[in-house]
């Protein structure tokens, strides 16, 4: 490496006004359609989010021709919030996000860390400063994703060290623009009063994407997807069931969207396991291992009792 | 005969150049990074040779893919210690290593007054030579 860095030219000082940009071979350099399709494939519904990220896509992109044309000045402000309900996909679709802007190059490494409150504030005076600092450190080059961000600014507390924690991510995120992008997750109404009552947050964050809830149609699809990925089928009367399930699921409380689908699959595997262990059938086919009956459904208790199943609902 | 104009302190490595910029450092950084290195920032106003041992400034850095961090704690050393000598440390933990494997100076006193050589007569007219750093002649925080 020279000691001495070379003039660098002005990037499109020689282009004219009516200087031809080829937004699609630049698309196709960039490789963004890749994940974009990917998150088609594996995100089932989740439309106006697609749109979202769409969108922000295109703008980076032609932020990104601009920037060959010398008409563009600093790096937009990328840091997100994303609002919705829990298990509506927000974590999966920020370790997409974070794929995309690496892809674009406006993150270097393209990694997340996804922390929560724990892992920001200390304990005691002089703890929250180095802890936050280090997790920044670590996101340096990436996305930095803290889930339920709302709990880091305790109102009914003044003494409560999430100021501080709060203050110095705001400093970096002014600071550090082209080092690490910062995602906010967590429910709608309390990112709301998060906001309200930390408007310097607010002002720093360019794009607010709202997940909305999954229907039971989706649900079903989603269902099938995770049983596929584990070599995983349900029989066409299995379907039925599970079909039946998702809406008396989602009456009941503690419903967590695809994650709850999540558990309940992994019941039904449990139950499906059971069974084939109490029939003892003499020759097991490959078919039967992958196969969940209705029966496996149908044993929960959100049929037989009305309400979730013990190991769902959260202690506490 | 002035061996060391300047009296720049010659320890780690790449101490015969001139000092590294920002964007050389990050470079340098990265390739310790690249190997999963452990980097450390450390500093000290004793500049003696066999004073190994400087003082670490906050943790060293595990587990860190990019380079901004570091160079943000090198920038936050050297805001503290503007007047110390700062530098870079990897440390390479696999085994057989164990070691630092990369050291490197980021940050020096506007002025090194340099190391005198100080002569010992022992018993039966022999010389015992020893260099000493003119600037620890001073107490410590008031070298520089």
């Amino acid at each position: 490496m020279s000691a001495r860095e070379e003039p660098e030219d002005v990037p499109g000082a020689a282009f004219g006004e009516d200087a031809p940009v080829d937004l699609e071979a630049e698309f196709q350099d960039s490789r963004v359609q890749e994940v974009l399709d990917k998150l088609d494939r594996e995100l089932i519904g989740l439309l106006p989010v697609k749109t979202r990220i769409r969108e922000i896509a295109a703008l980076l992109l032609v932020d990104r021709l601009r920037k060959r044309f010398a008409l563009t000045a600093g790096t937009p402000t990328l840091h997100m919030s994303f609002t919705g309900n829990p298990g509506t996909g927000k974590t999966t679709v920020a370790l997409r996000m974070a794929e995309i802007l690496h892809r674009l190059g406006y993150v270097r490494e393209g990694h997340l860390i996804a922390v929560t409150r724990d892992d920001l504030v200390g304990q005691y005076i002089g703890h929250t400063a180095p802890k936050t600092r280090e997790v920044i450190k670590k996101a340096m080059g990436g996305v930095l994703f803290i889930d339920e961000a709302y709990y880091l600014y305790k109102p009914e507390n003044e003494r409560d060290y999430g100021q501080e924690s709060i203050e110095i991510l705001l400093q970096v995120m002014e600071n550090n623009r082209d080092d690490l992008v910062v995602i906010l997750a967590g429910y709608k109404d309390k990112m709301e009063r998060f906001f309200l009552s930390n408007p310097g947050m607010r002002s720093r964050i360019a794009h607010h994407v709202d997940f909305p809830d999954y229907s039971p149609a989706e649900l079903m699809a989603i269902g099938k997807l995770m049983l596929a990925e584990q070599n995983y089928r349900f029989s066409p009367e299995g379907e039925r069931a599970f079909a039946e399930y998702i809406p008396l699921r989602m009456k009941l409380g503690h419903f967590a969207n695809a994650r709850s689908i999540r558990n309940a699959l992994d019941r039904a595997r449990l139950r499906q396991a059971n069974r084939l262990f109490a029939l003892k059938p003499k020759r097991l086919t490959k078919r039967d291992l992958m196969t969940l009956e209705a029966e496996d459904v149908t044993a929960s208790r959100v049929f037989r009792e009305g309400r979730a199943d013990a190991d769902e609902i959260p202690a506490g | 005969m002035m061996t060391n104009p300047g009296n720049r302190l010659t320890q780690g490595q790449f101490s015969f150049l001139p000092d590294l910029t920002d964007a050389q450092i990050t470079a340098q950084i990265k390739y310790a990074l690249s190997h999963g290195w452990a980097i450390g920032v450390e500093y000290t106003d004793d500049p003696h040779p066999r004073n190994t041992f400087w003082e670490m400034y906050g943790m060293p850095m595990f587990d860190l893919k990019d380079p901004a961090g570091i160079l943000m704690e090198i920038n936050a050393c050297r805001k503290t210690f503007p007047d110390h000598y700062v530098r870079v440390t990897a440390f390479d933990s696999t085994q057989g290593w164990e070691t630092p494997r990369m050291s490197y100076i980021v940050n020096r006193p506007k002025k090194e007054p340099g190391f005198g050589l100080v002569r010992q007569e022992v018993d039966g007219r022999r010389i015992r030579y020893t260099i000493h750093s003119y600037a620890t002649d001073k107490p410590e925080t008031e070298r520089y």
